[in-house]
């Protein structure tokens, strides 16, 4: 759905990394509100962006960490006024496009007008147990000695390139310290590009409540990341 | 007003989803039987009760819990609840003094293997905002009312480790069966915005 007063906020395929998608902290969301007795989805066209999710990533065309970024890579406004399965739904069908399966002209008719690329990779039901019960991994060899310890005083970098990241803006630039080191895990800032793997250590870091948002923070507050190695420096 | 929204955002999704099915049916890139078998899995096979079986072993066998304290990944896999959103797992040992709570501010990030598809709100701006700097506040819209010396561990779900609550066990069920105690872990109890229920 492009709509002009919001379209030049769209860059299909790179959006910046201090994207709508970051929300710690941020306020004017209203309370959180529980739905009683919630059903699992609340209309069925969302239990087959669900399916048609989970069984295009099987074609193997993109990582979890492309799917990511395209889901954060909406138009900002869109981001936040859309239910989560029309984000699933908005990023898939552009995660389809790039990787030249599903062409916009299709979408419009309705109707496949060019053949498939990666039909032999088709998802059949007899592997789907299979599929979900494995699932993913991202530990890997590390490629190196871990820079940091456990109880060594840590602050995440005050980052700010262009691309998909995990670490959320209200932890950068705080000193925290590692409290956990957990080897080497796929890197996806560079994952989500096409950078491949690019295994890094990542860490448990813990924050002070009052070290992230200020003095006048509740003092019970710690609050923790995961962060991969070159977000942090030494501190 | 709010429901001819809604309708009309499920007329509009409801088509759009449908023509994208039809699509790649077409193409032959998805298997109409795959989705079906996807979505009873995680419609029947894979949910909380997942969670609370893990939980209520932990309450029962000592040597479990310290197990899932070491190594939750291999714990919690022993029991069969593997797979995705399940591959790297933490346990949170709730205590007298301490309480954790899961959130994932950049995205939706869920232990899938053991807790099943999240709810909406954990997915919405409102919580994904706010449980990283008012954690009280947003317990509180949970009913959740703890003592004010009690430390408040909130943890961002920024990689792929996921996190797994267990909460203390209600006074009152001593000798009770695994699958008693497994009643009284709900789901919010396993995310931290919940306790486990007082017999």
């Amino acid at each position: 759905m492009r709509q002009p007063k919001r379209d030049d906020r769209h860059r299909a395929g790179g959006a910046a990394l201090n994207g709508p998608q970051d929300l710690g902290g941020q306020m004017g969301f209203g309370p959180v509100a529980p739905e009683v007795d919630e059903p699992l989805f609340h209309a069925d066209w969302e239990r087959r962006v669900l399916a048609i999710t989970l069984a295009c990533a099987a074609l193997g065309h993109w990582t979890i960490d492309e799917s990511r970024h395209a889901r954060e890579s909406l138009p900002p406004a869109d981001y936040l006024y859309f239910s989560y399965y029309r984000i699933w739904f908005e990023a898939l069908t552009h995660l389809l496009a790039r990787h030249g399966e599903v062409s916009t002209q299709e979408l419009a008719s309705g109707h496949a007008l060019a053949p498939p690329v990666r039909a032999q990779r088709c998802l059949s039901a007899a592997e789907v147990p299979g599929v979900l019960s494995r699932g993913g991994p991202s530990a890997r060899d590390p490629l190196g000695p871990a820079l940091f310890a456990r109880g060594q005083r840590v602050r995440a970098r005050n980052l700010h390139a262009e691309g998909h990241t995990r670490l959320p803006r209200y932890a950068r630039g705080r000193i925290g310290h590692i409290e956990a080191v957990h080897g080497a895990h796929v890197f996806p800032d560079a994952n989500a590009h096409g950078g491949g793997e690019a295994p890094q250590w990542l860490y448990t870091v813990i924050f002070d409540g009052q070290a992230l948002w200020g003095p006048d923070t509740d003092p019970t507050l710690s609050v923790r990341i995961d962060a991969w190695e070159s977000y942090l420096e030494p501190a | 007003m709010h429901d001819h929204i809604e309708t009309s955002e499920t007329e509009e999704m409801t088509a759009r989803v449908r023509a994208l099915e039809t699509i790649l049916v077409e193409k032959c890139l998805v298997d109409p039987a795959s989705l079906d078998a996807i979505i009873e899995t995680y419609s029947e096979h894979v949910g909380p009760q997942n969670g609370a079986a893990v939980v209520a072993r932990a309450w029962s066998d000592p040597a479990f819990a310290d197990w899932l304290a070491r190594d939750a990944t291999a714990a919690i896999h022993s029991l069969g609840f593997t797979g995705r959103q399940g591959e790297h797992m933490q346990a949170l040992f709730n205590t007298p003094d301490s309480h954790n709570l899961v959130v994932c501010t950049l995205c939706s990030c869920y232990p899938w293997a053991t807790l099943g598809l999240p709810p909406v709100w954990y997915k919405s701006p409102p919580y994904r905002a706010r449980a990283v700097r008012d954690p009280r506040g947003v317990l509180a819209e949970f009913g959740v009312d703890l003592p004010a010396e009690t430390r408040i561990h909130v943890w961002d779900s920024t990689a792929e480790l996921r996190y797994l609550v267990i909460p203390m066990r209600p006074a009152g069920t001593e000798g009770w069966s695994e699958g008693k105690l497994a009643t009284c872990v709900s789901r919010n109890a396993m995310i931290g915005t919940g306790l486990a229920a007082r017999p």
